[in-house]
């Protein structure tokens, strides 16, 4: 994929760096973050956002024209860090009295996991895509989500060599199914790329970076971040758990939305399969996988629900953000002009 | 070579169906080939485990859809 346009001197400067092979100055960007409040809200923070993104896309699949040695180049891993640091404070501020919460409604993580659930109950855009959602709104959503689907799920195989036993066996098992069981014309993240182009969408690797909002960026990089960092699987399959468990319902509402919009039968499709897979990742996430860990491993207890809230707290904004501007009139994609027909 | 992570898991045996009922939830399948509905048709396996409905009231039968977490438990 190509390099995004910047949003921001911190992006500016890391998309620079690698556009042109040249070091970045970690010192001078650090400086440049430290200047930013210690409560800033960095899930809507499009500079940071950004760079965040790009720094991790290096461990993916890269860049167009990018060396891909520079997923270990010292100067932006320390850059990386500095940005991490930042999101990650502000995560589990966000989070902190939800995991509060959450440990004192039930022992076990499976009930803890549902009153989260029930605890950060946001606007759904499901429901709003299943009754009232245009066209056009609908295929906004595609596009902002393309970037996770296209990779769905990758994140999460980070983990897998960082933990052991049965949760491993577990994960496996999850992932094995979200990469098609063996099929390749079932990895999930090709069904997605079935239903962008049902859409008549791009449906090539990062297309629609460039139209990505912060919120949206953040929530891919804070499974990125909970992925990369061994210190972070309890977060990283916590947040599994969360996002299976809250996948199966509202992908039958999106599915309806879809056939209510008269979309080709391919896009309600890889829906379809979500409200299935789903159902049945829900109860191995968080039984077998989250359940076995915290039983092997009984110090990442808390970071499997600061992982869980995090997923649902993300989320809420990413909602709320997307549907305050289709509520205004305003596309929610980034520097997209007001369009009348919304 | 000391014990493994998986010491004390018990393997099943060559081509049995493992069953896992889930609480409040479907009922898990591993290593069936086919699930019959309750009008006799057969549905294929295609994923290595999958869940089966048990509140009745799903869309998709015999697969679990999530409904039971809709309904109100009395």
């Amino acid at each position: 994929m190509r390099l995004p346009v910047e949003r921001g001197p911190v992006s500016a400067a890391v998309v620079a760096a690698l556009a042109e092979g040249t070091d970045a100055d970690d010192r001078a960007l650090v400086t440049l973050l430290d200047r930013r409040p210690e409560d800033h809200d960095t899930v809507l923070d499009d500079d940071l956002q950004l760079a965040l993104w790009v720094l991790y896309e290096l461990h993916y699949r890269g860049f167009d024209g990018v060396d891909d040695a520079r997923e270990w180049d010292p100067d932006l891993l320390r850059l990386r860090a500095a940005l991490e640091s930042r999101f990650e404070l502000d995560l589990r501020t966000r989070t902190r009295a939800d995991v509060v919460a959450a440990s004192d409604a039930a022992a076990e993580v499976f009930e803890q996991v549902e009153a989260l659930v029930e605890r950060i109950d946001g606007p759904s855009l499901a429901r709003f895509v299943q009754r009232a959602a245009t066209h056009e709104q609908f295929l906004e959503l595609m596009m902002a989500r393309s970037l996770y689907h296209l990779k769905e799920s990758d994140p999460t195989s980070f983990t897998l060599p960082r933990v052991d036993g049965p949760a491993k066996v577990a994960l496996a098992e999850l992932q094995y199914d979200e990469y098609g069981g063996g099929r390749p014309d079932r990895l999930h993240a090709g069904l997605f790329a079935e239903a962008l182009r049902g859409c008549g969408l791009d449906a090539s690797y990062g297309a629609y970076l460039d139209l990505t909002p912060a919120h949206t960026l953040a929530v891919n990089n804070a499974m990125s971040m909970f992925g990369l960092h061994r210190r972070l699987r309890g977060a990283s399959l916590g947040h599994l758990g969360a996002f299976e468990m809250t996948s199966s319902l509202p992908c039958r509402r999106y599915a309806q939305g879809i056939r209510r919009l008269g979309l080709p039968e391919v896009v309600a499709e890889y829906y379809d399969e979500h409200v299935e897979a789903d159902a049945v990742h829900e109860q191995v996430a968080l039984r077998d996988i989250c359940g076995r860990l915290v039983a092997d491993e009984p110090a990442l207890h808390e970071d499997v629900l600061f992982g869980a809230a995090t997923c649902l707290r993300l989320e809420e904004v990413s909602a709320t953000e997307t549907l305050g501007h289709w509520r205004a009139g305003r596309s929610a994609l980034v520097g997209v002009e007001h369009r009348e027909a919304m | 070579m000391s014990a493994g992570p998986l010491e004390g898991v018990e393997p099943a045996a060559e081509g049995a169906v493992e069953v896992t009922v889930c609480p409040r939830g479907p009922m898990l399948l591993r290593g069936a080939t086919s699930v019959q509905d309750g009008e006799g048709r057969a549905h294929p396996v295609t994923r290595p485990v999958v869940a089966v409905c048990v509140c009745g009231k799903t869309q998709r039968e015999p697969w679990c859809d999530g409904t039971h977490k809709v309904l109100r438990t009395p």
